[in-house]
């Protein structure tokens, strides 16, 4: 690539709408065009993304997403890091759904290690993450509402993650970046009264669930605003690699959950959601589905919940219990190579893919027979989502494009990594 | 050459069948099929792969195997939602080497190449829209290569 040949980030030649269709002429401003930044600090954007609009009247002729603004080199650190130093990195990504991107990261490293994980810890990572997809999915629906004009929503939505928030508190001594699940299981012991805890709290989220639900089907100014808009052909979708709800509401069942079970998701009885409107209130409807089968998955596993060990037996992987390592050399021992040296992974590599509320979640690591993973790439899912804006946007109203932006439920820190 | 461990799996013989020389080297991974494909006959094969029912290229990414030579890999990352199987293409390149892009077989490669090209400096031929994505536009160096210290080149630590 030669200097010449590479243009300046704020060119306004818009070319790059992959898939885009050509939009008929409409006679709406005689032909005059008007370009419009959207963001990098537009509060619907919901981080630093910016679009360049090109506009003819209200109607959006072509839309050029831009991102990299909250570039941070979280792969690249990877390569710096032991591979149990990466988990805190992992939280940083999709900071809505830490706990899912702490479960991809130490199932794509225990496939490696071939480490057996004790049923119990299974389970509590199942139920943690999809109490994280609650929280996610609430923080979506009260921010899109909020976009679109329903403001109570939002303080409803926030009220009920903030349980959640308490409960993630309570395991692991953090509301967001919780590192709970680490390589081997999980990183403490699940703490006294947590059933209780848990049990409260999901009870009032089913109750909460369909109220915010019948809030808004209910509103005729919702759904004036939703339904019909954003329709956007399947297979345009699926190869511009779009994953996650957005398909799901164009009737492809397609979830890692049920596809490529793991994590044992296939001892659970729950369904996959979807929808044939494609429009984003299907997306609202697959959604909420969605919690309510999240919620149907905690009352599985608070029911069922196995006894047992919460690591896996590996004292050469896992820092041993501190009472032990006081009184045992040979836990002294290990621990000690453990936090000086960690542990080597043999030459291989291995693609883990697992669902997030965002779609699908891959990590790619790359291990060289060092204690440093040799190359960590995260298959995110807002940047797949992100690639179909360009052309969705393309031929809609200035004003359907906050709804559109946020029924992709894209998350920058998810973007651009 | 079809190694023993992958000459049953369906998708490495349909490969080997249409093209004998296309396949470098292959694999069966805990998620699947990992083909190495000679770079010269990326395009047919994809195509071919997509015919066979891999409707979603997932992802593009490198690897940077530095001082080794071939120093690149290119990794795609297949899927096919009707049969349910991912699949893993491979190609290794040498410095300065160039790749053709697959954007023409699947439009999501668009994004993920640019990556690949701003990340570590892989060029993709053909590419509709070769420009940086994370980085600013003017940036010098790929930041993801191996002899791209972690904290830059701008300031270094080692001095002090």
């Amino acid at each position: 690539m030669t200097k010449e040949g590479k243009k300046s980030k704020a060119t306004l030649q818009i070319e790059d709408a992959p898939g885009a269709a050509p939009v008929a002429e409409q006679p709406t401003s005689g032909g005059r065009r008007m370009t419009l930044n959207m963001g990098p600090q537009h509060p619907s954007t919901h981080g630093v993304l910016r679009v360049l609009l090109e506009l003819d009247g209200e109607t959006i002729t072509s839309a050029k997403p831009e991102i990299g603004f909250l570039h941070t080199g979280i792969e690249k650190q990877f390569e710096v890091k032991k591979y149990q130093q990466g988990t805190p990195l992992t939280d940083r990504v999709d900071y809505l759904s830490n706990l899912t991107n702490n479960l991809g990261y130490a199932l794509a490293v225990e496939k490696l290690l071939g480490l057996e994980i004790p049923p119990m810890a299974q389970w509590m990572r199942v139920m943690l993450c999809e109490l994280s997809r609650i929280s996610s999915h609430l923080t979506w629906l009260g921010t899109h509402a909020l976009d679109i004009g329903a403001m109570s929503v939002y303080f409803y939505c926030f009220r009920e993650r903030e349980e959640i928030m308490k409960i993630f508190e309570m395991f692991s001594g953090q509301r967001m970046m919780t590192s709970y699940i680490r390589i081997g299981g999980l990183a403490l012991e699940p703490p006294r009264g947590w059933h209780k805890v848990v049990s409260k709290a999901v009870e009032q989220l089913a109750k909460g669930i369909d109220e915010y639900f019948n809030l808004l089907s209910k509103n005729p100014i919702w759904c004036n605003r939703t339904k019909g808009i954003g329709v956007f052909p399947v297979d345009m979708m699926l190869d511009l690699g779009v994953t996650g709800p957005m398909v799901r509401a164009a009737g492809v069942k397609m979830d890692a959950r049920k596809d490529f079970p793991h994590t044992s998701y296939d001892k659970f009885d729950f369904e996959v959601p979807t929808r044939t409107s494609n429009d984003v209130y299907g997306r609202f409807e697959v959604r909420m589905e969605e919690m309510r089968q999240s919620v149907r998955i905690v009352r599985q596993a608070l029911g069922g919940m196995p006894s047992g060990a919460w690591q896996a037996d590996a004292p050469h992987i896992l820092l041993p219990d501190r009472e032990k390592m006081k009184t045992q050399m040979e836990s002294l021992i290990y621990h000690f190579k453990i936090v000086t040296e960690g542990f080597r992974v043999a030459e291989n590599s291995v693609y883990q893919v697992v669902e997030s509320p965002r779609g699908e979640l891959g990590f790619y690591v790359v291990a060289d027979g060092t204690p440093n993973p040799h190359r960590v790439f995260m298959r995110t899912p807002s940047f797949g989502n992100l690639q179909a804006l360009g052309a969705m946007l393309q031929g809609q109203v200035i004003a359907d494009s906050i709804a559109i932006m946020g029924s992709m439920d894209f998350v920058l820190g998810d973007v651009d990594r | 050459m079809l190694p023993e461990i992958a000459a049953e799996n369906p998708t490495a013989l349909a490969v080997q069948t249409e093209y004998p020389e296309a396949i470098v080297d292959a694999k069966v991974a805990s998620d699947g099929l990992v083909l190495y494909i000679s770079p010269l006959l990326l395009t047919p094969v994809c195509r071919l792969l997509k015919e066979l029912g891999f409707d979603r290229l997932t992802a593009v990414t490198a690897v940077d195997w530095w001082p080794r030579s071939p120093r690149f890999e290119v990794v795609y990352f297949l899927h096919s939602i009707k049969n349910n199987v991912r699949t893993r293409v491979v190609v290794r390149l040498k410095e300065a080497e160039s790749v053709e892009s697959m954007c023409v077989i699947w439009r999501s490669a668009n994004w993920y190449e640019r990556e690949v090209f701003d990340l570590f400096g892989i060029e993709f031929r053909n590419h509709p829209n070769p420009e940086r994505i994370m980085m600013p536009a003017d940036w010098e160096g790929h930041p993801l290569r191996k002899d791209y210290p972690i904290h830059g080149f701008k300031y270094s630590y080692q001095d002090e």
